[in-house]
């Protein structure tokens, strides 16, 4: 929910090289039912925390939606799920 | 006027709270081990604790004077309303997220999307599933969403 140019910071400062897009209107958030209402600064709308691995066809084949917004998906469980794309 | 010995123990579990507090935001949030059960943190709290109550006990010795007793109480109780807080935080406040039900499971097709890159060039889902990456097509796409600050 950032904006392009608030993102751009953010990744030139942590040397970020995949692709980070902005959600300012907190759209496909939504689309997503990710939208976590008022839990960001100043009340504003932001995405509770969730990790999607697509095929090539768009068809989601794991998801990880926390439970507790300190646990993230580690890299290691992502490429574990990757490797079974075939 | 007569001179006691410094009450180090409050001293000490009072800043070694704060640095309990502190340090995992700035430290420890940085590996995953440390991050999703903040054990090190609470570690040092309860070191802090011990120290506090040493040094309230202290305070409270015979001898010691009023403004001892005053002081070493407040940082106590700052001290465990600093732990407080922090459990509040990582335990109660952390797990308060929306349920979800609608977020597409595995399965179904994740939903096209158009947003803006960092260079405020649109991309959309469909862009990225396709476009060859060093000649090959893509064999999937990790879509990771992020709370936007901490």
């Amino acid at each position: 929910m950032d904006s392009p140019e608030e993102s751009r910071e953010l990744c030139q400062k942590a040397g970020y090289t995949f692709t980070f897009l902005s959600d300012p209107k907190v759209e496909t958030i939504r689309r997503y039912d990710l939208v976590h209402a008022g839990a960001g600064e100043h009340g504003r709308d932001i995405a509770r925390p969730a990790e999607f691995l697509l095929d090539s066809s768009g068809t989601v084949r794991w998801v990880n939606l926390t439970e507790n917004y300190l646990v993230r998906a580690r890299p290691e469980q992502i490429l574990e799920a990757a490797k079974a794309l075939r | 006027m007569k001179l006691q010995k410094f009450n180090w123990q409050i001293w000490a579990g009072f800043l070694l709270t704060l640095a309990a507090a502190f340090s995992y935001t700035l430290v420890f949030v940085w590996w995953p081990v440390t991050r999703d059960f903040p054990w090190v943190n609470l570690l040092l709290f309860g070191f802090a604790m011990v120290l506090l109550f040493v040094g309230v006990r202290r305070a409270f010795a015979s001898g010691r004077g009023w403004i001892s007793k005053i002081v070493s109480s407040l940082l106590a109780i700052l001290g465990v309303g600093i732990l407080s807080l922090f459990i509040f935080g990582a335990f109660i406040a952390a797990r308060r997220l929306p349920a979800s039900h609608g977020a597409p499971q595995i399965g179904q097709k994740a939903p096209d999307f158009s947003l803006a890159d960092t260079n405020s060039k649109v991309m959309s889902l469909s862009e990225l599933l396709s476009t060859p990456i060093n000649g090959a097509t893509p064999k999937g796409v990790v879509l990771i969403f992020y709370r936007g600050y901490w």
